[in-house]
Parts: C-alpha cells; structure tokens; sequence
C-alpha cells in the first residue's frame, strides 16, 4: 500500500514545498496579530522575549525530536529524561562543591553524556530488542521519572553552593546584543539540526527511513544504526535543554519536565513535520514551539478567557492553526 | 477548639505510652500505613514524617509495631491494603490517592474488624472511618485571605491556582470571601498546576500584564518559589510580599531568616500523617476515646513561630 501512496506524494512535495515550509511562518504571524488586537502590552519587547526564552527548553528538544519522528520513530520519554539529568546534574554540582568554572564544566558534560547515555539506550532497545518505539519510551519513561523521585526522595534537588547558582544564573536570564542566551541556544541547536538534516547523507537516510523502511533497507541504509543515531541525538538535544533549563530555578522536581514530550511532539508536528514520518522540518518545528507558547501566553494576558476554560481554547487555537496551514497548501 | 481537643488527646496519648512503657505491659499491636509514595514534594513529606513516626512509636509502645507501605497510584493503593490485612493489621492509617476509589476496599476491610484511620481526603461514606484527621483547606485559605487584609490593607492582588480539584476551589473560594469588604483586590487568577516551572511563566506574564502589582498569593510553596525568580528577573519593586503555603523547609527558612519579600507562610502540613498515627496507636494503648474527627489548623507561620515549623532533614 506504501508503494503505491509514495510516488504521488513525492510528485507533490515538489509543488507545494514552499507553502507547506512556509505556513507555520504564517501561523506564527497570525497569532502575533492576534495577541496585539487582545492585549497592547503583548507587543512589548520584554514580554515577546520572554516568551521566546521560554520556549527553548521545549525548542531544543523538539529538534531531537524532529529527528526521530522524520525517522518514523517516537520518543515519550525526553520529559522523565530531562527531569533526571536535571536532576543527576544538580547532584553532580553538589558533590564536586566548588563554585568554579570549571566545576560548571563537568556538570554541564555529565549532563550532556547523561543525555546520550539515554537516547543510546532508547535507541539499541528500539532497533535491537525490535519493539515499538511507543511502548519502549514509554516504559524509559517511567523509568527515568522513577530514577528522578528516587535522586530527590520525593522533595527537591536544588543546586546547593550560591556563588555557582550566581555564575551559571546568567545561562538562563543573561542577553548579548539584547539576545537572551535561550534564544540563541536554541536558534544554534536548530541551525544544526538543520544542517545534518538537510545537508549529509545521514540526514537523507533518516528521511528515507521515515518515509520507507523497506525501500531505504533495500537502498543499502544502514537502518540500525540511523535509527539509533537519531535517538542519540534526541538525547543529546534534551541534555542541552536542560544547560538552559537548570540555571532558571536553580532546581530538579519530581514535577520538572511533566507533559514535555508531549509539547515537543506537538510543536514538530505543527512545524510541519508528518507524525508518521518520512518529512522533517527543522524550522518549522522551531515556530512550533514558539506558537505553543504563544497561545498559552496570550490566554494570560487575555481578559476575557476564563481560568477554567484556558485549556479549551488553547486546544481550539493549535486545531485552528492545523486547519489554517492545511488550507493554506491545499488551496495552491 | 477542635485543636484544643486534638493536643488534649495527643498528650493523654503520649503520656500513656510512657506510662505503659514503664510498666512493661507487654501487648501486641500491628498498624498499617498506606500512603501515596513520594511523587512531589508534599506527599514526600507524608513518606517522611510517616517514617520517623512510625520509629518513634515503636520506640514509645512496647509491642507496637507499624508497616508503612508508599503506592505510587490509586490502584497500586488497593493493592497495597490488600497485602497490609493480609499481615493481619489491627489498624489502617490511610491517606487515600482517590477517596472514591478506595472507599468499597475499606468497607470490606472494616467488617473484618480492623480499626480505619483516614488522613486528609475523606471517604465517601463517613461511617466508615474511625478517625479522621484533616487539613483544613478553607481555613487555608481564610487564613492567607486574612493575611493579606490584616498586612496590605489594600492593594491589587495576583492568585496563583493549584490544579483544578476540590482542594483548590476550598482555597480559593475562602480566600476571596476573606478579602469581601477590604481594599485589597484580586485582579488576576490562573491556574499553575502547583508546579515551579508554570508559576515561573505566568509570573512573567502576570508582570508584563499588569503595571501594579501590590503582593502575590502564591498559594503554595513550589510556586512561590517559581514567582520570586520571575520578579527577580523583572526588577519590579511594586510587589511588596509573596505568600506561599504548605510549608516547604526552604520557604520556612526564608520566613525565620526575616526575608522581606516571604514574610510569612500558611501551613497545610505533611506531618499530618503523624497526628492520624498517634492518635491511632494511642487507641490501642489507652482509655481514652479517640474515635473521631480532627481537624487541623491552619496555621499563619511567622517569624516568631517558624521554627516550630522547621524540619531541616525532611525532603520537603
């Protein structure tokens, strides 16, 4: 059945590749007008910035996760697995107890190693043990929350020594040229995610493993080890996020990261990426995050949403934008 | 008066198990302790306090001994009491997930003979419960109300919501009849799920929404937390308190250390489990009466109180 649906969608792809890349762009402006006409102090520098510094967490993951989906994969687990690297991180700074900068240095690699260590395990599981990739993160997941309550014994992992709280703060709330950090984390994460995706072989085979196992196997991909590569970068996406996540609040929770992997799947998805796979859009996904947070920021600003029904319209708002996107490159 | 009651029993309690402990009267009593395991920070305060207590009380009744068991969801909590009377229990201390769920398990339990304590979330049929001992959450929120009347007088007010339950609403509700007829004002409510990372966000989005903000309810303790760093980042200084609840150590700290912007706290505390375990274990190895219901205060924390408050080695 694949083989038939795939030549025509591959004939296409080549017309309305603008406008599909584009619409999420489109979304995003829509909705900026929008929060303008709602709230004047939506357009305020400081709030604008805000909402993209917070974004990235969700950002920088969602690229990992742009991987992994294009690759026809699916990873539930990054939200347990941020919480504990944030967690084993913080435990990490703690114990080396200094308020240097080179102690920041090996906690930010442990949490990065931490990171692969994770995703590599996702991926050999996956790939070797042959089981769906829903049910293998979805056992991780339980997995990597369960290590993190354990680490905090239900309360709290808070970074203990003040000086480094006060050295690595700035990761999070520091700008350069205006630019918080945040954001050119995440716009760097994307730009080389956008490389290895749409520029080396190992980003076409991802592609082509997503958009077909069989013809990619026949085609000489090396299925497994793609595969489990893409879970490692996952891994290594939601390390980075954690970099900038930690120096916010300077602590782990057994509550860190809840929902995550969710937020992450939807802002690839309304990036344009196909949930089933076979499409990855790097950028896309980028303003997917940020139109996630968009919405939940122009509900607060809004004064005539009720608390209660916040939810409702948020889901309406992301279904609409779907709807307008999809409207957009089918009527070209 | 409720409290009165509730310190009435505890001492008589405590006094009878010194008492009973001199004269070696050996007797053997088995409790069981199913709480919700430690999945945020307060209910890692229950699996803490449950811990200690149930230490000190085999240590004060000889005889006594009490198996604490953490679920980490509702039905792993059905679960849990099965193998508790299994062990052949003569009393259950319960801190119900779900109240709903495990309302037909205890009744089934309960015809068996075994005495039944519930902590904080009431069974749906009363008549099942020998002892209940509560938190009070409209006095939570009375209380935190009252705060703000009695220290601001008047002024704009942001309230952060927990996650849409019956705890919440309680809290809420009581806090706005509180402020009726003052001058203090709320001028915004939104939920943030009792998380750090979700206070922090409309935190911002609070302070880019409104030029003046006086103080802050912040309702509990994880999202006070999440507030201070947002106003931090924003360099506001219109905001003259953050009230926060539950009473998280580090806030507690805060308040004892004389921080001007957590100048107090309400508590809604963990070690409500030790209550419920006392005046369980006291039923057994006294006669006085302590069927019944307890319900506890809650309290205004301020610096002259706070270290009454403070447990330095609980994980919340």
């Amino acid at each position: 059945m694949t083989e038939t649906v795939l030549p025509t969608r591959a004939e296409k792809r080549k017309f309305a590749i603008d406008m599909r890349a584009l619409s999420p762009f489109i979304a995003l402006i829509v909705l900026i007008i929008a929060g303008a006409l709602i709230n004047p102090d939506f357009l305020t520098a400081s709030n604008l910035l805000n909402v993209v510094t917070r974004s990235a967490f969700i950002a920088i993951i969602a690229v990992g996760a742009t991987f992994v989906i294009a690759g026809g994969g699916l990873d539930l687990s990054v939200g347990s697995m941020a919480a504990l690297i944030a967690g084993v991180m913080i435990l990490t700074l703690n114990n080396l107890g200094g308020g240097d900068v080179g102690t920041l240095a090996l906690g930010l690699l442990a949490a990065i190693a931490l990171g692969a260590a994770c995703g590599l395990a996702n991926g050999l599981i996956v790939t070797f043990g042959r089981i769906e990739p829903f049910i293998v993160t979805l056992g991780t997941m339980g997995i990597f929350r369960s290590l993190v309550i354990w680490l905090a014994a239900g309360g709290t992992i808070t970074m203990r020594n003040f000086e480094l709280r006060e050295l690595y703060r700035p990761v999070y709330f520091g700008s350069i040229f205006g630019i918080p950090y945040p954001i050119i984390a995440f716009l760097v994460v994307a730009a080389i995610g956008a490389l290895i995706l749409y520029r080396t072989s190992f980003g076409r085979h991802v592609v082509a493993l997503g958009s077909n196992e069989d013809v990619a196997r026949y085609s000489g991909v090396p299925i497994w080890r793609v595969r489990t590569l893409t879970y490692i970068i996952q891994g290594i996406c939601v390390g980075i996020a954690v970099l900038v996540y930690v120096p916010r609040l300077g602590s782990a929770t057994p509550t860190t990261g809840l929902l995550w992997e969710l937020q992450a799947i939807t802002a690839v998805v309304i990036g344009g990426t196909a949930l089933k796979g076979g499409i990855g859009r790097v950028w896309g996904t980028v303003v997917g995050a940020v139109i996630l947070e968009l919405v939940a920021n122009i509900m607060v600003l809004s004064n005539f949403v009720s608390e209660f029904l916040v939810g409702a319209v948020q889901g309406a708002i992301i279904i609409i934008a779907m709807l307008v996107q999809r409207s957009v490159h089918r009527g070209r | 008066m409720k409290a009165t009651v509730l310190k009435f029993a505890l001492a008589a309690g405590l006094m009878a198990g010194v008492a009973t402990g001199a004269t070696a009267q050996q007797k053997n009593v088995t409790i069981g302790v199913s709480i919700p395991a430690a999945t945020h920070g307060w209910t890692g305060g229950v699996v803490y306090h449950a811990q200690e207590t149930a230490k000190q009380l085999e240590k004060g009744y000889p005889g006594l001994k009490v198996i604490v068991k953490t679920s980490p969801d509702g039905a792993s909590q059905a679960n849990a009491l099965d193998d508790l009377t299994s062990q052949k229990v003569d009393a259950l201390v319960v801190l119900p997930f779900n109240s709903d769920e495990l309302t037909n398990p205890l009744r089934e339990i309960k015809k068996r003979g075994t005495l039944i304590t519930i902590v904080d979330r009431g069974l749906k049929d009363p008549a099942i419960q020998d002892i209940y001992v509560a938190g009070n959450n409209p006095e939570f929120g009375r209380v935190a109300g009252k705060y703000f009347v009695d220290n601001l007088k008047q002024g704009n007010v942001v309230v952060f919501r927990g996650i849409p339950t019956v705890i919440d609403e309680e809290r809420v509700t009581n806090f706005e009849k509180a402020l009726e007829g003052s001058g203090v004002k709320v001028i915004d409510k939104q939920y943030a799920n009792w998380n750090r990372d979700d206070a922090f966000k409309v935190m911002q989005d609070y302070l880019s929404k409104h030029p003046k903000i006086d103080a802050v309810w912040a309702s509990d303790d994880d999202m006070a937390l999440g507030v201070m760093e947002a106003i931090r980042q924003a360099k506001r200084e219109d905001i003259k308190f953050v009230l926060g609840g539950a009473g998280m150590k580090d806030m507690i700290k805060k308040v004892m250390d004389g921080d001007k912007m957590i100048p107090a706290d309400v508590s809604y505390p963990p070690s409500m489990i030790s209550t419920a375990m006392g005046v369980t274990a006291a039923h057994f190895y006294t006669n006085a009466p302590m069927r019944g219901t307890y319900t506890l205060n809650a309290q205004l924390i301020t610096k002259d109180n706070a270290k009454d408050h403070y447990f330095p080695n609980s994980p919340f």
